[in-house]
């Protein structure tokens, strides 16, 4: 059952992926990246991390996907055909992120980790729960925490100071 | 499923999206390549803490999640200012860093 | 103030002069230039006259006096000193040398009145007798270079003083090159003397000399020979003589000052000032004797047939100093240094009514164009009769006791020194009859149309030309002033000449035979260790040679009487039938087109080559290619910021494969 699930998830996310780089149109693109990520939230399901994969429904799917389709809608489509003015590039990507791909395989089969092999240690309930996870964060990550929130300030002030209206009779193009 | 499985399809979504980057011109298109770097290594986070049996993983995994929201804030913002500015959206069109 | 002071204060006041002039001729007012200049060397006489006399306070064997403002170079073994050494040598010369040229300022003063460059001209002037004097009072190797370069400089400078003309630059450019070749044979000579003895002084040198060499040993006649191509450059002897004549394009003064009195006269010093080392290789004395025989008796036979005034003159001053090198090189020290002044003496006299009759003739210096100016410019014309008749040897004038004193010396000594007085002989018949040739033909005859002129109150003017190539000048600065000053009109002119034709006349009383030897015994301190100083000829052998001597210039003076006053066609003649011999003389003996086969054109053949060829192939090759590749690498980096993100990206991920692969590799 666990199986079916895990390669339903995985196709859905690859071809979330290869949709989010093959589609012209970027607003297509986008639709392509929340399939992927609400896939991924399966995937996190599947892994025992539930808040985790709430967070990223509820966040990234939710938030952020909303943010790229305004950004999207905003900008518009920019039908942009697909090959290079790097010369070469189109052939030389495909093939050095092929060459990645296999080395990480290479990496994570050939490791003796034994725990890999296998589907982990027994777990006790509770593990992935909100509870489990906020006590973490408060407690012993707590600094991070706080780091992540002041992070999170920066950027949307950054964001506003980018992307902000000049004030006047400063010209906004060129 | 052994855990090897995710950590390869962590691996493989990796890939794609790092070619991605390198393919595509438009920069909205890139950052959603970026997204999907980021959420194959979260893939990856999480598999290894259920591998480890700690919890700590998907409290790292979280914190990507957020620098992940920043960071596309901040990238949105820039292609906002782009289009304000007219320039077209095309990476290859801001070459100002040229040696 | 000690003998040395008297001397440093001869070196400091034409130096002080130049200065003046040069860094204050804008404030001082129109002439005083000239008479800053004439004060300054004024005074270095009288500070030489003091030296003088504070040096005879000291005994004999102490008149070796050195004085050192500070040291010059002193580590690894090399020890010199800015300094100066006053014996009677250097004071002998210093008397003359400020002597002379206070003499020749004065007459500058007026001669050069209307030039535009005038105080231009006294500073230079100032200098040139400044560095004559640093040569001459030196007393080491270092300094006397450091004061012959100078005056080689000068004597540039001063040759071509009229700039704007071709002729003049190109002629300065030729002395200073000559004189370059002899600074090398110089800068050569001291680094031996330093290899061999250890030190640069001369008074330490010459006391180390004959223990560090045996008689004519390769080092000694070696190091001789290279002084001597310094000293043969700066006295224009064969074969360094070629700039000599090239060397009257400078004003009259200069020709007077410089190449008359005082620089060519360096070699003749030199050599008497190295006598321990010439007595040490007489190979070397010998070779010297027989360039200076060989000078003399070419110059003259030149001097026979050049038309040009001022050149003649200039062999002439050739021809004399080739007498003194003689003199110096065979032992005769004083009767050398004793030409040398009585030469000073009547050659700048010679030149100074030269000077005279060239302003009288519109700058023309053709002597075929010249005659009769005796009721014109008689004061002139009397002055030139009297340097004439002392360059003549005329009995009783002071050329007379000084040339055939060098004479009787060479006869004295005998065997192979017998060629020297036969050769001077000889050549004092055709002194004589050169010397008259000026003479007459300037003098005697029927005025020629300047003359008229002059005689009816109105100096001649004409468009102004160059002499030697007739070409129209341009007026600008560097080019002699409008006016032409004639000594009867001028008493500065007028001064200096007849001191100096006093001096001309009577100076030989220094030296009469048997009856007085002021020089010899004056300089009997420099020269008391040489062997040859203190062979002096009897009484009568040396009226001998002065019997002898008087009747040769009695008989070219007569000859020259015949062929241009009695029978003015004669030479006209002579010339048509002798026709190649004319040629081959008055192309001075072909030395220029010589040298210019032999050395120059081989010269600047190579200049081109190593240019063309070497320069712009192998030189610049290696450093355009060394810059072309770095060029080509930096453009080939370059290449990688290329400005694009995505190729950024790509060589992150790149790297970060390779990265990863030699990880793998490595942990297998």
């Amino acid at each position: 059952m666990e199986e079916v699930a895990f390669f339903g998830l995985a196709i859905g996310a690859l071809g979330g992926a290869i949709a989010v780089i093959g589609l012209r149109n970027p607003f297509y693109s986008v639709l392509a990246l929340i399939v992927h990520l609400v896939s991924l939230a399966g995937l996190f399901l599947l892994l025992h991390a539930e808040f985790i994969a709430a967070a990223q429904v509820v966040v990234y799917a939710g938030a952020v996907m909303v943010l790229y389709v305004f950004v999207a809608a905003y900008v518009g489509n920019v039908e942009e055909p697909i090959w290079d003015q790097i010369p070469g590039q189109r052939f030389v990507a495909p093939v050095l992120a092929a060459a990645l791909f296999v080395e990480l395989t290479i990496a994570i089969t050939g490791t003796a980790l034994k725990s890999l092999e296998s589907e982990g240690p027994t777990i006790p309930l509770g593990f992935g729960s909100p509870g489990s996870i906020g006590e973490l964060l408060l407690e012993r990550y707590l600094i991070v925490f706080e780091a992540a929130s002041m992070l999170l300030l920066i950027a949307a002030v950054g964001a506003v100071v980018l992307a902000g209206r000049r004030r006047q009779g400063e010209p906004s193009g060129g | 499923m052994a855990v090897e499985w995710y950590l390869v399809l962590s691996a493989l979504l990796f890939a794609i999206g790092a070619a991605g980057i390198l393919i595509r011109r438009s920069p909205l298109v890139i950052l959603l390549c970026l997204e999907l770097m980021l959420n194959a290594g979260n893939l990856a986070l999480v598999a290894f803490a259920r591998a480890a049996g700690n919890e700590e993983g998907q409290v790292f995994a979280l914190v990507v999640m957020v620098v992940a929201a920043c960071e596309v804030v901040v990238g949105l913002g820039l292609i906002v200012a782009m289009f304000r500015r007219r320039i077209p959206l095309n990476v290859d069109e801001i070459r100002t860093l040229r040696g | 103030m000690s003998a040395t002071t008297y001397a440093w204060l001869v070196l400091g006041f034409p130096l002080a002069g130049s200065l003046i002039i040069a860094l204050g001729w804008r404030a001082l007012p129109a002439r005083t230039a000239g008479w800053i200049g004439t004060a300054a060397i004024g005074l270095a006489f009288l500070c030489s006259i003091g030296a003088l006399v504070m040096l005879q306070d000291e005994p004999a064997e102490a008149r070796h006096l050195t004085s050192s403002l500070w040291d010059y170079a002193s580590a690894a073994g090399l020890d010199i000193q800015l300094g100066i050494l006053v014996d009677p040598l250097s004071v002998f010369m210093c008397l003359v040398v400020t002597g002379v040229s206070a003499l020749i300022h004065l007459y500058s003063v007026a001669y050069l009145d209307s030039d535009r460059g005038y105080a231009r001209f006294f500073s230079y002037l100032n200098f040139f007798v400044f560095s004559m004097l640093l040569l001459v009072l030196a007393g080491n190797f270092v300094l006397l270079i450091v004061g012959w370069a100078f005056v080689g400089f000068a004597s540039y400078v001063l040759i071509s003083f009229w700039y704007r003309r071709d002729t003049a630059t190109k002629a300065g450019m030729k002395a200073f090159v000559i004189n370059v070749i002899g600074d090398v044979g110089m800068v050569f000579a001291a680094f031996f003397i330093f290899r061999e003895l250890g030190t640069f002084d001369y008074l330490e040198a010459f006391e180390a000399a004959p223990d560090a060499f045996t008689e004519n040993e390769g080092v000694i006649v070696a190091i001789c020979l290279l002084l001597l191509v310094g000293a043969f450059a700066k006295s224009a002897q064969v074969p360094l003589h070629t700039w000599l004549p090239d060397a009257m394009e400078g004003p009259t003064p200069v020709s007077a000052l410089i190449h008359a009195a005082t620089m060519v006269t360096a070699g003749v010093y030199l050599i008497a000032r190295t006598f321990p080392f010439f007595e040490l290789a007489p190979t070397a004395a010998d070779i010297a004797a027989f360039g200076g025989l060989a000078t003399l008796i070419i110059a003259a036979t030149i001097a026979l047939v050049v038309t040009d005034l001022k050149r003649i003159i200039a062999y002439s001053t050739m021809s004399q100093i080739g007498y003194m090198v003689v003199g110096v090189s065979i032992g005769a020290y004083a009767a050398g240094l004793f030409h040398l002044m009585t030469h000073a003496f009547f050659k700048a006299l010679l030149f100074m009514a030269a000077g005279s009759v060239i302003a009288a003739m519109a700058n023309v210096q053709n002597i075929d164009r010249m005659s009769g100016f005796r009721r014109a410019l008689p004061f002139t014309s009397l002055l030139l009769i009297v340097g004439a008749l002392a360059l003549a040897g005329f009995p009783g004038t002071s050329g007379f006791f000084s040339k055939d004193e060098i004479l009787v010396f060479a006869a004295d000594r005998g065997g192979m020194y017998w060629i020297f007085a036969i050769g001077g002989y000889a050549t004092a018949f055709l002194t004589a009859f050169y010397a008259f040739r000026i003479g007459f033909r300037v003098v005697a005859g029927d005025p020629c149309s300047e003359a008229r002129e002059l005689e009816g109150g109105h100096l001649a003017h004409a468009e102004p030309e160059n002499p030697m190539t007739g070409e129209r000048e341009d007026t600008d600065v560097g080019f002699p002033g409008p006016e032409h000053h004639i000594a009867e009109r001028a008493w500065p002119m007028r001064w200096a000449m007849a001191v100096l034709g006093v001096l001309a006349l009577i100076g030989g009383v220094s030296q009469v035979p048997g009856v007085d030897h002021v020089i010899e015994t004056f300089l009997e301190p420099t020269f008391e260790d040489s062997a040859l100083y203190h062979l002096v000829p009897s009484t009568s052998a040396a009226w001998e040679g002065l019997g002898v001597g008087a009747i040769l210039s009695i008989a070219g003076i007569a000859l020259a009487y015949y062929c241009y006053v009695a029978n003015p066609g004669v030479t006209g003649r002579l010339q048509e039938r002798m026709a190649d011999v004319h040629r081959f003389l008055f192309n001075k003996w072909y030395f220029d087109e010589v040298q210019d086969a032999l050395v120059y054109r081989p010269s600047i053949a190579l200049g081109r080559f190593a240019n063309s060829v070497f320069e712009r192939v192998v030189v610049d090759g290696i450093v355009d290619g060394a810059v072309g590749l770095v060029r080509g690498a930096a453009a080939v980096v370059r290449g990688v910021q290329s400005g694009f993100v995505r190729a950024y990206a790509l060589l992150l991920l790149g790297g970060f494969a390779a990265l990863g692969a030699y990880f793998l590799v490595v942990s297998s």
